[in-house]
């Protein structure tokens, strides 16, 4: 006999493992529908539409804890699972910080996020096939020199997740989402180059359209033909949004609880402090309707909500769930994330920094020699020190202008100046994923060749 | 011992072999040309220890099938994660629909066989070893850590390992099984010196059971491995930047492989003829001294296995050959749009994905030099032993792959331990600057972790000391 997928089914198993044995219980149910088309050349190249349900389980047992998952929901397998999840929390080692958040903590209202489209879930296998091959044609349409595809298609999903545990907390909230992406592959003087462009939605109506996405892929794909290196020298760069969220992506890690506590982040001890420039304010918001990062209770049940990580240079937040708010001394942000099965860890919402007044035109034309980054390769980032080094492409700013493009070489420096050397910020803050960020202009870097 | 994964499936599911050929007689209903059914039962478990206590012990189980339908150059694909005759059989019908042409095609009833490898008979998996032994294990080399040294803070360590069991049946009549054994030891620790933190990491396993940690590497090696690494980068100074001479160490570093030429020699990408290495077949890609290769077959490792995904049989295929460029890795679907040769390197993430062109074991062959004559014939330059991961972008050629653990050498000697940078190139240019190849090669300690088309799949990675007369050193000293 299968289990339901319900809040209610979810909160009954919760009891049932304090039944079993366990002082405290979490369960988590997921189901999600996945569509999937690539095209290449006109044509649909791979065709994927599928279901699938997890469920996972965590017991605490004074203290100590352990988790279990599985995809097969029938009841009988479902309890002899959590037997095994009990037995296993029994080995493991009494830890006073985990736990579930005080019962006080949980969500009590669900704020409605509007992060379902039934539009999308409507939406016809010929219609997203469609959407597919049009931003294809839109880039190959585009110029002579686009002459070839390296993947590219449309890509859907709905989902419902749940969470509930022995304190009576049970939360469930259905999302969707759609995906666009045109990878053209331009070729001059036998030199290939290939680069992309996409949009990333929660609501079909908010997409960009197959065209629009088309002619970008192909513009940026255009614009690496020819690249070169330039010599070693240390100049300002400027990070186009669709890299600079890298950046963004750095600080979560900087600031998530998990490094902070285990002392494995160049910001630790830095609460209060002067860490980036003061024209830097970076928020994190697991509240912003039909965000990609968003949802109305965290990992753990607590509240999302906008959290200011860094305000105006100075950090005044680290990102928390509740075991490491606890190991800290701080309470949770309502950060908390969750896989089917471990512990909670700590996820960003949808985290941003905030725009700036200034055009990305304006940007550049304030450099009068710098780089303009628009792809980096590598995972060259020590969280733990600072340290960074990737290698990168762009194109080469002389007088304000952007120049020829660039290749083959890296930049580096150490994310504590960077931070306080983001001399310029952008207005053109988009929502293109969760984590996302303006043009940034950075005073200085090394760029090795 | 390919028939027990059969058995195990048959068994457990009530499915048998009339089962499977009208499965696949329902996938190829519409038309096509190929399909196949990926079976999969995994079960994983993890253990981890941090602050001195056993924090958390988890276990996952999950099972499906995938189906898959080719047509031409075009696949339909569906899972199901219940293994019962009408869940598959709607997925099958799900996949069936890329054939559009009308007419069906009858597939080849299925038989099973028996693998002609078997590369990993482990006796003792840890998935069958009882939590206690894991828990001894991470305790031992977490002692061994902290110990290492006053300024060694945190330590946290790892042991996660699983046991699947695979069926893959194809329209072509193949039916085969394999029981695949799987397990890692991480372990990784900050070194904490009046504020300059800095971290270390080891690690290591493969298809290997429960004695290769008493044995081949065990918690106090790791321990004391992760310990050290943190404890160096204490004094590491500032990284030069520019163009260099380059000495990699033997074994992890050879990342380097699988990122200038790995990912590039992926049938897929030269088929579409995406790829920098596209039409380069019988050209010189490398120097003479590089004879890089792909070894899906070798016993115990990481990145081997006893037949690929498709269920095709792994092998050895030499990429590279004195710097020449021989092949490519294949899958069913790009061996047979090239009319090339299968090379058994079809692989997926699991039953809810498509199989790829992927590596399994990528190495280069050993050569001459001593690794003491490589470093001592080098004037000014960087001897990198240790990397975190890396990325490429096959079209361009650009790759990049970070240090964690390198050196200057001057005047033929290692000197200061210098600050973790990427080294970067391009695919097809690099290789040809090698100029020395040891006599030392090393395959990783089973760690490595493969993303492409957002699948991960376990793989290995070797080379020997090998001396690049030229790479750009992105660090930030001009």
């Amino acid at each position: 006999m299968k289990l339901e997928l319900t809040k209610e089914c979810a909160l009954s198993l919760a009891h049932e493992a304090v039944r079993r044995g366990a002082t405290a219980a979490e369960i988590i149910i997921r189901h999600r529908t996945e569509f999937s088309v690539s095209v290449r050349l006109d044509e649909v190249e791979t065709l994927q539409q599928s279901s699938d349900q997890g469920l996972g389980l965590r017991v605490l047992i004074d203290g100590k804890q352990a988790s279990v998952s599985g995809s097969d929901l029938r009841r009988d397998t479902v309890l002899s699972l959590m037997d095994e999840a009990i037995e296993l929390a029994r080995a493991t080692s009494p830890d006073d910080t985990a736990g579930l958040p005080d019962a006080s903590e949980f969500a009590t209202s669900m704020p409605d996020l509007d992060l379902h489209d039934t539009a999308i879930e409507q939406l016809r296998t010929e219609e997203k096939i469609e959407l597919a091959i049009r931003a294809e044609r839109a880039a190959k349409d585009y110029s002579d020199l686009i002459i070839n595809f390296d993947g590219g298609g449309f890509d859907s999903a709905s989902g419902t997740a749940i969470l509930a545990n022995s304190l009576g907390f049970a939360g469930e909230y259905s999302a969707t989402s759609c995906s666009l992406i045109a990878v053209p592959v331009a070729s001059e003087d036998g030199k290939m180059q290939r680069d992309y462009w996409y949009d990333v939605r929660r609501k079909l109506s908010e997409l960009n359209t197959p065209e629009e996405i088309g002619v970008m892929a192909a513009k940026r794909t255009l614009r690496k033909l020819g690249a070169r290196p330039v010599p070693i020298q240390n100049v300002p760069v400027v990070f186009e949004p669709n890299i600079a969220r890298d950046l963004v992506g750095d600080i979560f890690n900087a600031v998530s609880g998990e490094s902070i506590f285990r002392k494995s982040s160049f910001l630790v001890g830095q609460l209060g402090e002067r860490v980036a420039s003061g024209r830097l304010t970076v928020v994190d918001d697991g509240t912003k309707p039909r965000g990609l990062g968003s949802r109305p209770f965290d990992g753990e049940g607590l509240p999302t909500r906008r959290t200011v990580v860094i305000n105006e240079g100075v950090l005044e937040s680290y990102l928390l769930n509740t075991y490491t708010a606890r190991k800290l001394g701080l309470r949770s942000t309502g950060n908390a994330g969750r896989g089917l099965v471990g512990a909670p860890s700590v996820e960003a919402g949808n985290m941003y920094v905030e725009p700036g007044p200034h055009s990305p035109e304006e940007i550049i034309k304030s450099v009068s020699k710098g780089f303009f980054v628009t792809e980096l390769i590598g995972f060259g980032v020590n969280i733990v020190t600072g340290d960074y080094s990737r290698s990168a492409s762009g194109i080469w700013i002389e007088n304000g202008e952007l120049t020829f493009p660039v290749q083959g070489v890296t930049i580096a420096g150490n994310l504590k100046e960077m931070l306080n050397q983001v001399e310029m910020i952008g207005n053109d803050l988009d929502f293109r994923g969760s984590v996302v960020s303006p043009t940034l202009l950075i005073g200085r870097m090394t760029i090795g060749a | 011992m390919s028939t027990e994964a059969i058995t195990f499936f048959f068994d457990r599911y009530g499915l048998t072999e009339g089962d499977i050929d009208k499965l696949l007689a329902t996938a190829l209903a519409r038309g096509g040309d190929y399909a196949d059914l990926y079976f999969e039962h995994r079960v994983g478990s993890t253990v981890n220890i941090e602050e001195q206590i056993i924090k958390s012990a988890a276990k996952s189980v999950m099972q499906g099938v995938g189906v898959r339908v080719i047509i031409g150059d075009k696949t339909g694909y569906a899972y199901t994660d219940e293994i019962e005759f009408e869940s598959i059989r709607r997925a099958a019908e799900t996949a069936s629909h890329i054939a559009r042409t009308g007419g069906s095609r009858q597939p080849v009833a299925v038989n099973a066989t028996l693998n002609t490898l078997d590369l990993y008979p482990v006796e003792t998996p840890l998935s069958s070893v009882e939590l206690g032994s894991k828990i001894e294990l991470i305790k031992r080399g977490d002692a061994v850590a902290r110990r290492y040294d006053s300024r060694i803070r945190e330590v946290q360590s790892s042991i996660t390992d699983e046991m699947k069991y695979v069926m893959i049946a194809s329209s072509d009549g193949r039916l085969v099984g394999d029981v695949q054994p799987m397990a890692r030891f991480g372990l990784s620790c900050i070194a904490d010196d009046d504020g300059n933190l800095q971290v270390g990491r080891a690690g290591g396993g493969g298809r290997i059971g429960f004695d290769f940690f008493e044995n081949e590497l065990t918690p106090e090696a790791l321990g004391e491995e992760a310990a050290r690494q943190a404890i160096i980068q204490l004094q590491a100074v500032d990284t030069p930047a520019g163009k260099f001479e380059v000495v990699l160490g033997p074994g992890w570093p050879g990342i380097l492989l699988h990122e200038a030429v790995g990912h590039g020699l992926e049938s897929d990408f030269n088929r579409k003829q995406t790829s920098a290495f596209s039409g380069l077949v019988g050209q010189a890609v490398a120097s003479e001294l590089c004879t890089v290769v792909d070894d899906g077959a070798i016993p115990d490792r990481r990145g081997s296995l006893n037949v690929d995904d498709e269920g095709y049989p792994t092998s050895r295929t030499v990429l590279i050959e004195n710097g020449v460029l021989r092949g490519y890795l294949s899958d069913y679907l790009n061996a047979g749009l090239m009319k090339s040769e299968r090379t058994g390197n079809g692989r997926r993430q699991s039953y809810k994905n498509i199989p790829l062109p992927r590596m399994t074991n990528t190495f280069m062959l050993a050569g001459q030099d001593t690794k003491e004559d490589i470093i001592r014939s080098v004037k000014r330059g960087l001897y990198a032993v240790q990397f975190g991961g890396g990325q490429v972008d096959i079209t361009s050629g650009e790759f990049a792959f970070s240090a964690s653990e390198a050196y200057l050498i001057e005047d033929g000697k290692v000197t200061a331990p210098v600050k973790g940078a990427t080294l970067r190139g391009n695919g097809p240019e690099s290789l040809k600057h090698v100029t020395a190849v040891g006599n030392d090669l090393e395959l990783d300690p089973g760690v490595g972790v493969c993303g492409k088309d957002g699948q991960s799949i376990p793989v290995g990675v070797g080379i020997p000391t090998i001396k690049i007369s030229e790479m750009t050193v992105g660090g930030t000293r001009r």
